[in-house]
C-alpha cells in the first residue's frame, strides 16, 4: 500500500445560521455532503394503506404524516377517496362502491392513476420523501399496479394494513369520521350508518389481506385489532424501522393532554431568557391555581412530566402529586446568550440576532441549540406521549412551541412563533382526525415573552435607530447558505 | 480525623466512616426523581422461547447488555448454566431425550432454582428486567413461569425465536456450541451430531407460542432471524422499548471502527471541550487515518462525524461523504469548558472533588454527565445496531460511552475506559461478545486520560440499607461532620451542609466505604 502524499485538506467553514462546518472554497461554502442527522433513507417511500372502510387507514395516514413531518421529513398524504369525491361531486349512495358496477370502478381506477401521478410528482420534483397513499387497497392486484409504479420510479413501498373484525370499534370509527364526511351532509346518521356499511360489504368479497406466505418478499406492518397484534415483515431502512415504532406506540383510547409553562420566574421579570431562575410570587401564585384547575379536571390517574430546571419542579411541587424530571424538557439552550436580555442580545450579537430572525426555526445560538435541535431531543417525549394517556407537560415556552406543533401540525416556520403565554395551560384532548384546543388562562398576571415575528428585511427590535449590518440571505436547493452581509445604517 | 454524616428525610442518619472525603455535597446525590421515564413499576421477565441453536442465549445477551446500559438493571438467568451446575459432566445428548425421568427432575429443579434467584433479584437486588434463558418449549412450562410470575406481580414478557433455515442452525452450533463447556473435549463432527439430536429431542414436544389460545400473553415471536415479526399485546414502555430494540438488530457480520478526532489545538493546551481545529499532528492523524481505513478494504462504509469542527475535520481527510450527528458532540462541560483540568481545581475545587467521587453521574454546573451522554447518544447505538460498517469519529467521553455498550462495562468502568487519541478501535461482534482490535496508527499525540483518583465511593443510594431505600425516597437535609459513637447520636456535631435539624433520630445506620 504506497504511502498518499497528504492531501491538503479542504477548508471548513461554520454555516452561521446553523452553526454547522462545512467545507469551502474562497469562503463561499461548498456543496455539503450531508446535513441530516442520520440518512432516513436513500430513495423516496410510497406508504401504501391496506383495509376495508373504516379501519383506521385515514387516521393512520394523517398521524403518520403529520409526525414525520415534524421530524423533518417531508411527507404528504394522497387520499384517493378526495379524488374521487372530486371527480363525482355528488355522491349518491353505496351502489357506487359496489363491484359490479362498471363506471364505477372505471372512475376509481382513474382516480387512483391521478393521485399515483401527484405522488411521482411530489415525491420526484417537489422534494418529497414519504408519500402515503390512502386507499382500500384491498385486492392483490391493485397492490401489484402500485408495486410496479413504485419499482419503476425507484420508490421503495412500504405496506399498513388494518386488519379489525370488532363491531364496535369499526362502529365508532363510522360515527366518529364518516357522519361528517361530505359524502353524507345530507343524509340523517341512520341513512349514513346503513348507507356505509353496505359499502363495506362491497368490499369484503374481494378483500385479499396481506398474505404471509404469498406476500413474504413485500414490506409491511399488519396492524390487527387496533393494536393489540402487529405483524411485521421485512423492514428495509431507518425510516420503515421509525415507521414501524411509531405505529406499534400509537393507541385510540380517548385522552387529554395538558400543556403549559412554569410559573413566571425571576429571569422571565428581568426580560432574560434562559437560565435557571426560580418562580416570582406570582408563579407561585400560578403554582397553587394549576393545582386547583387540575383537581377540578378530575383525572384518573395523571401523569406529570417537568423539566429539570428549577422553574417548572417548583410548578410541579405545587400540585402535591408525583411527577417525573425530564432533562429533554430543558427550554432550548441560548448558548453565549443564555440570561442575556434580546436588546443586550441585538447590541452584542447583532448578527446572531439578525440571523435568528431570517431564520428562527433553524437558527442555532452560538454554543446553543436551535429549534430543530429541540424537535430532535424532544421524539421520544412525542413517542412516550403517545404511549401515555393522561399527562400534564410542565415545560418551557420554546418546548411548548415544539410540542404543540406536533400536535396541531404546524409547520417549521409557523412553530417558533406559536403564542404559549405563561399561566395559561392548553389541553389537548384528539378528536376525529385531529387534536381539540382548549386553552385555559389561570387568571394571574404574568409578563408576556413572545415576540412577533418580525416583518420581513427588518431586524428592528428597538424602534429607535440601530446600526448594525443587514443580512440578506438565500438558500438554494442544496441547502447551502450564501450569506452577503451589508451595512446599513438605519434610522 | 473527622466522620461524615448525612441526614436523610431528618429520620434516617448515614454514617460515613471514611475519613477521606473532600466534601459529600453532590446534587447528584439526591434521590433520581426520575430523569428518564419511570420504565417499570413492576419488574419484568423476559421468558425465551425456542429450540436449541436459535439465538436465545445471543438475543439473551444482547438485551441484557442494552438495558444495563440504558439504565434499567438487568441480569440474565441461563438455565443451562445452572444445569452444568447440577450435573458437573455432561455425556451426551440422552440427558436431554424426554423419557428420562432422573435428567427430568434435574432439570425441572434447575428451572425452579433459576426462578427462585430471580425472585431474589427483584426483591433483593432492585433488579428491574431478569432474562430468563431456557428453551420453555411446551406450553406446560411456559404456564408454570406465568402463575410464578403472577403470584409475584412480575409482568411477562416472551420471546420466542422460529427458524427453520438449516444453514443458519448449523452457523449458530459452529459459532457458539462447539466452545461450550458441554463439548470441550469432543471433536466437532461428533459434536454437531450430537447437538443434533439434542435438538431433535425438543422437537417432538414443541410447542410454539399459540398465536390463537395465548392472545392475551404479550410476546414477540421473531422468524428467520428477523425477516418477520409478531407482536401481541407490548403492555408498557420497557416492553415497547424491547419490541423496538429487537426488531433492529441483526446478525450480518460486519465492523465497527471507533475512533476520535485528531489531536485538536485545544487538546495541546490540556483544554477540555471547546470547538478547535486540528492541530498538525491532528491532521496527519486525519491522513493517517484515511490510508488506514483503505487498507482495511471496507464495502460500503459509512462514517458519522459529530458536529464539532475536529471530528469533521478529520473525516474530511478520508474523502468520503460523511454523516454529522449533533449527538455525537463531547460532552458538555458547562462552566468548565475549555478549561484545564488545573483550572477547576483551582476555581471550582468543590466540583472537581465532586466529579472524582462519581465520575459516571456528576454533572458539569449548566453541562451534561456521562449518564446523560448515554441517553443522548442511545439513537446512535440504535442505529449502529441497524447499520453494517460504520466509522464513527467523535470524541473521548462519547466514545468511552461507545464502548462500554459494546464491551458491557457497567457505569462505573465506563468513565475511565481507555480512549487514546490517534488509535481506531475496531469492533467485531463474535459468538456472543466482540472482538477488539486496537490500531495506534504511530502520530504522537497528548495524552487526555485521567486516571481514577478518589477512594472509590459508590452513589450513596447504594448505601442506603435496603430496607430504608425500597420505601422511601429520600433527600439529604445536612451534612454535620463530628466525633462519632456507635449506636449513639454524635455529640455537637458541626454543621458542614444544610439546615440543622431540630431532633436527633436514635436510630444511627451504618455504612463503611471501601477505598481503593
Amino acid at each position: 500500500m504506497e504511502d498518499k502524499t497528504p492531501s491538503i485538506p479542504r477548508e471548513l467553514t461554520q454555516n452561521p445560521l446553523k452553526k454547522i462546518w462545512m467545507p469551502c472554497k474562497n469562503g463561499l461554502p461548498e456543496k455539503h455532503i450531508s446535513q441530516r442527522k442520520v440518512c432516513m433513507t436513500n430513495c423516496p417511500t410510497l406508504i401504501v394503506t391496506v383495509g376495508l372502510p373504516a379501519r383506521g387507514k385515514t387516521y393512520i395516514s394523517k398521524k403518520l404524516t403529520r409526525y414525520l413531518n415534524w421530524i423533518g421529513v417531508p411527507t404528504r398524504e394522497f387520499n384517493v377517496g378526495q379524488y374521487r369525491r372530486e371527480c363525482m361531486k355528488i355522491y349518491k349512495s353505496f351502489e357506487f362502491f359496489r363491484p359490479d358496477n362498471e363506471e364505477g370502478l372505471k372512475i376509481r381506477r382513474q382516480c387512483a392513476s391521478a393521485a399515483l401521478n401527484d405522488v411521482r410528482q411530489y415525491l420526484t420534483e417537489q422534494g418529497g420523501q414519504v408519500a402515503v397513499f390512502d386507499a382500500t387497497n384491498t385486492t392483490r392486484e391493485r397492490r401489484e399496479t402500485i408495486i410496479q409504479f413504485a419499482e419503476q420510479n425507484g420508490f421503495k413501498v412500504f405496506f399498513v394494513e388494518s386488519v379489525c373484525e370488532d363491531p364496535d370499534v369499526i362502529q365508532e370509527n363510522i360515527v366518529q369520521v364518516k357522519l361528517g364526511s361530505p359524502d353524507y351532509t345530507n343524509c340523517n346518521t341512520e341513512e349514513a350508518v346503513e348507507d356505509f356499511m353496505k359499502r363495506i360489504k362491497c368490499y369484503e368479497n374481494s378483500y385479499e389481506t396481506l398474505d404471509e406466505v404469498l406476500d413474504r418478499d413485500l414490506s409491511y406492518i399488519k396492524i390487527m385489532d387496533v393494536g393489540q397484534r402487529y405483524l411485521v415483515n421485512r423492514v428495509l431502512d431507518h425510516i420503515q424501522s421509525r415507521i414501524v415504532y411509531y405505529l406499534m406506540n400509537i393507541h385510540i383510547t380517548p385522552r387529554s393532554i395538558y400543556l403549559c409553562r412554569h410559573g413566571e420566574s425571576e429571569l422571565n421579570v428581568k426580560g432574560r431568557i434562559g437560565g435557571d431562575s426560580g418562580l416570582t410570587p406570582r408563579g407561585k401564585e400560578f403554582g397553587k391555581k394549576l393545582s386547583q384547575f387540575i383537581k377540578s379536571q378530575g383525572i384518573s390517574d395523571l401523569k406529570v412530566w417537568t423539566s429539570q430546571m428549577k422553574r417548572t419542579i417548583q410548578t410541579a411541587e405545587a400540585l402535591s402529586v408525583p411527577y417525573e424530571q425530564w432533562k429533554v424538557l430543558n427550554e432550548i439552550d441560548a448558548g453565549v446568550c443564555e440570561e442575556m436580555m434580546y436588546e443586550e442580545i441585538q447590541d452584542n450579537y447583532p448578527l446572531e440576532f439578525a440571523l435568528r430572525d431570517q431564520d428562527k426555526y433553524r437558527y442555532r445560538y452560538p454554543k446553543g441549540e436551535s429549534y430543530e435541535d429541540l424537535v430532535q431531543r424532544l421524539e421520544p417525549v412525542i413517542m412516550e406521549l403517545e404511549r401515555q394517556e393522561n399527562v400534564l407537560v410542565i415545560c418551557h415556552q420554546a418546548v411548548m412551541r415544539c410540542l404543540l406543533a406536533y400536535f396541531l401540525d404546524k409547520t417549521a416556520e409557523e412553530l417558533p412563533y406559536l403564542k404559549c403565554p405563561l399561566h395559561t395551560v392548553l389541553k389537548l384532548t384528539p378528536v376525529a382526525y385531529g387534536c381539540k384546543v382548549e386553552s385555559i388562562c389561570l387568571n394571574v398576571d404574568a409578563v408576556n415573552t413572545h415576540r412577533e415575528r418580525p416583518e420581513v428585511g427588518t431586524t428592528s427590535y428597538h424602534t429607535h435607530s440601530i446600526t448594525g449590518p443587514f443580512l440578506q440571505c438565500m438558500f438554494t436547493n442544496e441547502s447551502v447558505l450564501r450569506c452577503r452581509m451589508s451595512h446599513h445604517q438605519i434610522h | 480525623m473527622n466522620d461524615y454524616f448525612i441526614v436523610l428525610n431528618s429520620f434516617y442518619w448515614l454514617d460515613l466512616a471514611c475519613g477521606c472525603l473532600d466534601s459529600f455535597l453532590c446534587r447528584d446525590m439526591l434521590p433520581k426523581t426520575a430523569s428518564v421515564p419511570q420504565f417499570c413499576n413492576s419488574p419484568t421477565m423476559i421468558v425465551m422461547v425456542g429450540l436449541p441453536a436459535r439465538g436465545k442465549t445471543y438475543i439473551s445477551k444482547k438485551l441484557t447488555r442494552y438495558l444495563n446500559w440504558i439504565g434499567v438493571p438487568t441480569k440474565m438467568f441461563n438455565v443451562g448454566q445452572y444445569r452444568r451446575e447440577a450435573v458437573k459432566i455432561y455425556k451426551n445428548f440422552e440427558f436431554f431425550k424426554t423419557d428420562n425421568e432422573e435428567a427430568m427432575r434435574i432439570r425441572k429443579a434447575c428451572a425452579s432454582a433459576a426462578l427462585k434467584d430471580v425472585s431474589a433479584y427483584f426483591s433483593k437486588e432492585q433488579g428491574q428486567v431478569a432474562v430468563f434463558d431456557a428453551t420453555n418449549t411446551t406450553r406446560e412450562r411456559r404456564a408454570v413461569i406465568n402463575s410464578f410470575a403472577k403470584e409475584k406481580g412480575y409482568k411477562v414478557f416472551f420471546v420466542e425465536s422460529i427458524c427453520d433455515d438449516p444453514e443458519i442452525i448449523a452457523e449458530n452450533i459452529k459459532q457458539v456450541k462447539f466452545g461450550s463447556p458441554d463439548y470441550v473435549d469432543r471433536d466437532i463432527d461428533d459434536a454437531m451430531e450430537d447437538f443434533v439430536q439434542r435438538i431433535e429431542c425438543y422437537k417432538a414436544n414443541y410447542k410454539s407460542i399459540d398465536d390463537e389460545k395465548d392472545r392475551k400473553l404479550s410476546y414477540i415471536k421473531i422468524f428467520d432471524v428477523g425477516s418477520r415479526y409478531l407482536v401481541n399485546r407490548v403492555q408498557d414502555h420497557i416492553q415497547s422499548r424491547i419490541v423496538y430494540y429487537l426488531m433492529n438488530i441483526h446478525v450480518t457480520p460486519r465492523s465497527i471502527y471507533l475512533s476520535r478526532h485528531g489531536e485538536s489545538e485545544l487538546n495541546l493546551l490540556g483544554r477540555i471541550g471547546g470547538d478547535s481545529g486540528l492541530s498538525p499532528r491532528g491532521q496527519k492523524y486525519a491522513n493517517a487515518l484515511a490510508t488506514f481505513i483503505k487498507g482495511q478494504k471496507i464495502s460500503d462504509l459509512k462514517v458519522w462525524t459529530s458536529h464539532m469542527k475536529r471530528t469533521i475535520q478529520t473525516a474530511e481527510a478520508l474523502g468520503v461523504p460523511y454523516e454529522q450527528w449533533k449527538a455525537l458532540n463531547e460532552i458538555d462541560a458547562g462552566v468548565c469548558e475549555e478549561l484545564t483540568y488545573e483550572e477547576i481545581q483551582e476555581n471550582l475545587p468543590e466540583e472537581f472533588a465532586l466529579r472524582d467521587q462519581d465520575k459516571y453521574r456528576y454533572r458539569y454546573p449548566k453541562g451534561e454527565s456521562y449518564e446523560d451522554l448515554v441517553h443522548r447518544l442511545e439513537p446512535v447505538i440504535m442505529e449502529l445496531e441497524r447499520q453494517e460498517n460504520v466509522l464513527v469519529v467523535c470524541h473521548q467521553a462519547v466514545m468511552r460511552c461507545l464502548l462500554a455498550y459494546f464491551l458491557d462495562k457497567p457505569a462505573d468502568e465506563l468513565p475511565y475506559l481507555r480512549c487514546p487519541l490517534h488509535t481506531v478501535l475496531k469492533l467485531t461482534p463474535i459468538a456472543y461478545g466482540c472482538k477488539v482490535e486496537p490500531f495506534f496508527l504511530n502520530i504522537e499525540a497528548v495524552n487526555t486520560h485521567r486516571e481514577r483518583t478518589a477512594p472509590q465511593i459508590s452513589n450513596i443510594r447504594n448505601r442506603v440499607p435496603a430496607h430504608i431505600s425500597r420505601h422511601q425516597t429520600f433527600d439529604i437535609v445536612a451534612v454535620f461532620v463530628g466525633k462519632y459513637k456507635r449506636n449513639s447520636p454524635p455529640e455537637k456535631p458541626s454543621l458542614l451542609w444544610g439546615s440543622p435539624v431540630s431532633r436527633l433520630p436514635s436510630a444511627v445506620e451504618s455504612c463503611s466505604i471501601d477505598h481503593h
